[in-house]
């Protein structure tokens, strides 16, 4: 079937939930199932809807349909040399474009080069009335009207159909490298931070279980300079490729929650907090990413007792992995102020009148 | 003129009651009339909020209220070998607040973002006097990204009047390549020769013989006065990543047909170098008595094809234009020359610029690269979106501000004008089968 086909048969299905007064759930790969609140709702896939519509290596930019496979996309770009430079996490291989930006997740390079948002320049978006509609644009500069697209990162779909994205790729770096310290948290916290403020090609930093890794991305002579100059043993690059790709993707046992040898009450949270914050949790619980502004914690603690450190430091904790998600429990995002909320019951109805996208992946209110 | 929060609040509970009209201000540098007062309506001059409320080096990061002057912000920097990467060239003069509103860029943000890439988080009210703040100092805030909307909304979402923005450690060594072109079909092919080469300048910027010229009796910069057009190609970093780039970038510019290719030798040369560029509009107000500058972007690729649609149209319309352009971005700056005293010229001039935002869309761009619509470009919305996608913008405005009180009239133009513009069917309604969703 052909991709205005395939369009056009979502539209109808929104038709048609939209009479019934049922709700969708948009499915793309389906590797992200895990991630905010429960699905729910008869199946919308859009997995169907890939492919690259347009690709220019020398304007830095592609157009990828949402069902395309991250995997599928990443081989394009590696033949033109170039890269998401965010390091999207690719959960499973199954995981598709759309799904990206939907749920708006970075990986290990996101101190140093931006999240997912800063890389979207535009989608078409389907919304709750089946109108296909386009934000943005396929140009780095553009500020006509309203971003839109923007606001579909990190969305969960609730506010429409992501159909195509255009993103901003890079050249890939001509070197790559990874060192290493064995130190406590605490140091490692303290030289990530003071490192941030250096002219130094740092592109991702990693404390777990008393190694502090760093991988440098940039030119040879940058990266040769940097390496001179910060002294750390320096790790084999096979291996290096591979810590930081386990480290994206969550391989490490670390984050599976459910395997045999863990506590069974523990979960898995996500804090993202300003990166000078005191470590706040026992060491042997946490893996810290970012330059310290991301921690994964390990615990049995209450969602109240997380989340409070979590907002005492100026930032907030997300239910990953683990834990009861059903809304009676806990939400799995933070809450929001009232002034918030209200704009985002506004902004759902003013695209999805009828509650029929997501309903519970994002907010309990809809 | 507010000076505290509770007066910014008050104003508007005021305003929101009565339903009078807001609009807020910084230092009125905004080149598409943003800050333009409403005729039944109040001006929130926000120059007052001018203080730098604190540096976190270690944090890499500065709050201000919202009046400070970009350049403020990095001269607060400074001592810490820090500053704020967005540079647009009024920078002495505009706000952050400014900023904010219209995501500003400047001739650094190829490397470095715009301002979007550069904020953390903003605080201000909502239309109703409701204090909000959108992100925090962590990298990511739970819900929708809202802050990310507010950034480039232009004053009409809501009222912000304290900004965290991100500061970046300044690189120990810059210096600026100046290139010369015998022909604009050469100039453009070498900008995407640069990129294809796998380098990202720091900055990349692209002149016309009529904008050197212009300049070059205004500033003396030491530029090409033979060239067609000339490119300054900056790197920074390390010395000898710098070194290594200028080196590269400078062969892949002779490949493309470079006739000069002049390296800075020192910071007062490479400023030398940039003085000419940033002065191109001040030099352009010598040339001709006034000048109207538009702002579109296009793909990199289709520079020399508009720079040639650009010259028929000088013809067309019996005015002369210079061109300076962000060409890393393929943002264009045509500076249409003509004499506002004489109303022909001034008709004239108002066409060229709506035919060129056009033939910016239809190349595959967009009306505006960084000065926002406002209300000079509110025609020219019609021709990029259709009319499902304005009413789409027009209830993400009420879902912030339900009674339409935040600068009204601007950015997103109503149904009616669209029609009376005579856009209506030109954008989605030619297409056969216009009720069928596409791609
Ligand atoms: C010589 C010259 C060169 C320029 N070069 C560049 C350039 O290189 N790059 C570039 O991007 N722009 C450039 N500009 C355009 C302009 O300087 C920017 O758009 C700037 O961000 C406007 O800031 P301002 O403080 O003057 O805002 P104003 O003109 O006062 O206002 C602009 C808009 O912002 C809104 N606003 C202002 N403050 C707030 C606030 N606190 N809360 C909510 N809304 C607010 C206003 O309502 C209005 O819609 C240039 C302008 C000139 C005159």
């Amino acid at each position: 079937m052909s991709n205005d086909a395939q369009l056009h048969q979502l539209v109808e299905q929104i038709h048609a939930a939209r009479e019934r007064r049922a709700p969708l759930n948009i499915c793309g790969g389906g590797s992200k199932i895990f991630y905010g609140g429960m699905p729910r709702g008869d199946a919308l896939h859009v997995g169907s809807l890939e492919g690259i519509s347009s690709y220019e290596p020398t304007e830095l930019v592609v157009t990828a349909r949402a069902g395309t496979k991250l995997v599928e996309l990443e081989k394009i770009l590696v033949q033109k040399n170039q890269y998401l430079a965010f390091d999207p996490p690719q959960f499973s291989a199954s995981a598709t474009v759309g799904g990206m930006v939907a749920a708006g997740l970075a990986g290990p390079a996101r101190a140093s080069v931006g999240g997912v948002r800063d890389y979207v320049l535009g989608v078409a978006l389907l919304n709750g009335r089946g109108e296909l509609m386009r934000f943005g644009g396929q140009v780095i500069k553009n500020v006509a009207g309203y971003d839109v697209s923007r606001l579909a990162v990190g969305s969960m779909g609730v506010l429409g159909v992501i159909c195509e994205v255009s993103l901003k790729v890079l050249p890939l770096p001509a070197v790559d490298a990874t060192l290493q310290w064995e130190i406590g948290a605490n140091e490692a916290l303290e030289k990530m931070n003071q490192w941030r403020g250096q002219p130094l090609p740092i592109n991702a930093t990693s404390w777990f279980q008393g190694r502090l890794r760093l991988r440098l991305r940039g030119s040879r002579a940058a990266v040769q300079a940097a390496s001179d100059l910060l002294r750390g043993s320096s790790v084999e690059a096979n291996e290096g490729t591979q810590w930081w790709t386990e480290l994206r993707d969550h391989r490490q046992a670390f984050f599976k929650v459910d395997a045999p040898s863990i506590a069974r009450d523990q979960s898995l949270w996500r804090l993202s907090v300003p990166a000078t914050a005191q470590l706040m949790m026992p060491s042997e619980e946490v893996l810290i990413e970012w330059a310290g502004a991301l921690r994964w914690w390990r615990t049995s603690l209450s969602a109240e007792t997380v989340r409070n450190y979590a907002t005492q430091a100026g930032g907030h904790a997300t239910l990953f992995y683990g834990g009861d998600k059903s809304f009676a429990k806990c939400t799995p995002f933070a809450p929001l102020s009232e002034a918030s909320m209200r704009i985002h019951r506004n902004l759902k109805t003013a695209f999805d009148p009828d509650n029929l996208f997501n309903p519970g992946r994002l907010c309990a209110d809809f | 003129m507010p000076q505290t929060e509770a007066q910014v609040a008050a104003v508007l509970v005021a305003c929101h009651e009565l339903g009078v009209p807001v609009v807020a201000r910084g230092a009125g540098t905004g080149l598409s009339g943003g800050a333009t007062p409403h005729r039944f309506g109040v001006i929130l001059s926000l120059a007052r909020f001018n203080r730098v409320i604190r540096v976190d080096p270690l944090n890499c990061l500065a709050v201000v209220e919202c009046g400070v002057r970009n350049l403020s912000i990095s001269e607060a920097a400074a001592p810490f070998g820090l500053y704020y990467a967005p540079d647009p060239s009024s920078q002495i003069a505009c706000t952050i607040g400014g900023n904010i509103a219209e995501n500003s860029g400047g001739v650094h943000c190829l490397k470095y973002g715009l301002t979007l890439h550069n904020v953390l988080k903003l605080r201000g009210f909502t239309a109703s006097g409701e204090l909000i703040e959108f992100g925090s100092e962590a990298l990511d805030s739970p819900g929708l990204d809202l802050l990310s909307i507010v950034v480039g909304s232009e004053g009409m979402l809501a009222v912000i009047t304290e900004v965290t923005v991100k500061l970046i450690p300044k690189p120990p060594v810059a210096r600026c390549l100046l290139a010369s072109f015998a022909d604009l079909e050469a100039a453009g092919n070498a900008v995407a020769a640069v990129i294809a080469a796998g380098i990202i300048p720091a900055g990349l910027e692209l002149m016309d013989r009529r904008m050197t010229a212009a300049v070059e009796s205004f500033v003396h910069a030491g530029y090409d006065l033979n060239a067609a057009a000339i490119l300054l190609c900056e790197s920074d970093g390390t010395c000898d990543e710098v070194e290594e780039e200028i080196g590269h970038m400078g062969a892949v510019l002779k490949s493309c047909g470079a006739t000069r290719l002049s390296v800075s030798q020192d910071e007062a040369e490479r400023l030398r170098f940039w003085s000419g560029r940033k002065n191109a509009f001040p030099a352009s107000g010598r040339i001709s008595p006034d000048y109207m500058c538009m702002d579109s972007t296009i793909p990199r690729k289709r520079m020399a094809e508009m720079l040639r649609a650009i010259e028929a149209m000088e013809l067309k319309y019996d005015l002369r234009c210079a061109n300076v352009f962000h060409a890393g971005d393929g943002n264009l700056h045509p500076l249409i020359l003509f004499d506002a005293n004489d109303p022909d010229q001034l008709r004239r001039c108002e066409l060229f610029g709506a035919e060129i935002l056009e033939a910016s869309v239809h190349l595959g761009g967009t009306i505006s690269g960084e000065h926002g619509v406002g209300l000079e470009k509110l025609n020219s919305m019609c021709v990029q979106f259709s009319p499902l996608e304005r009413q789409q913008m027009i209830a993400v405005k009420r879902a912030f501000d339900p009674k339409e009180i935040l600068n009204p009239g601007k950015v997103i133009p109503t149904l009616h004008r669209c029609a009376e513009y005579g856009k209506m069917t030109v954008h989605r309604g030619l297409l056969p089968f216009a009720e069928l969703p596409r791609f």
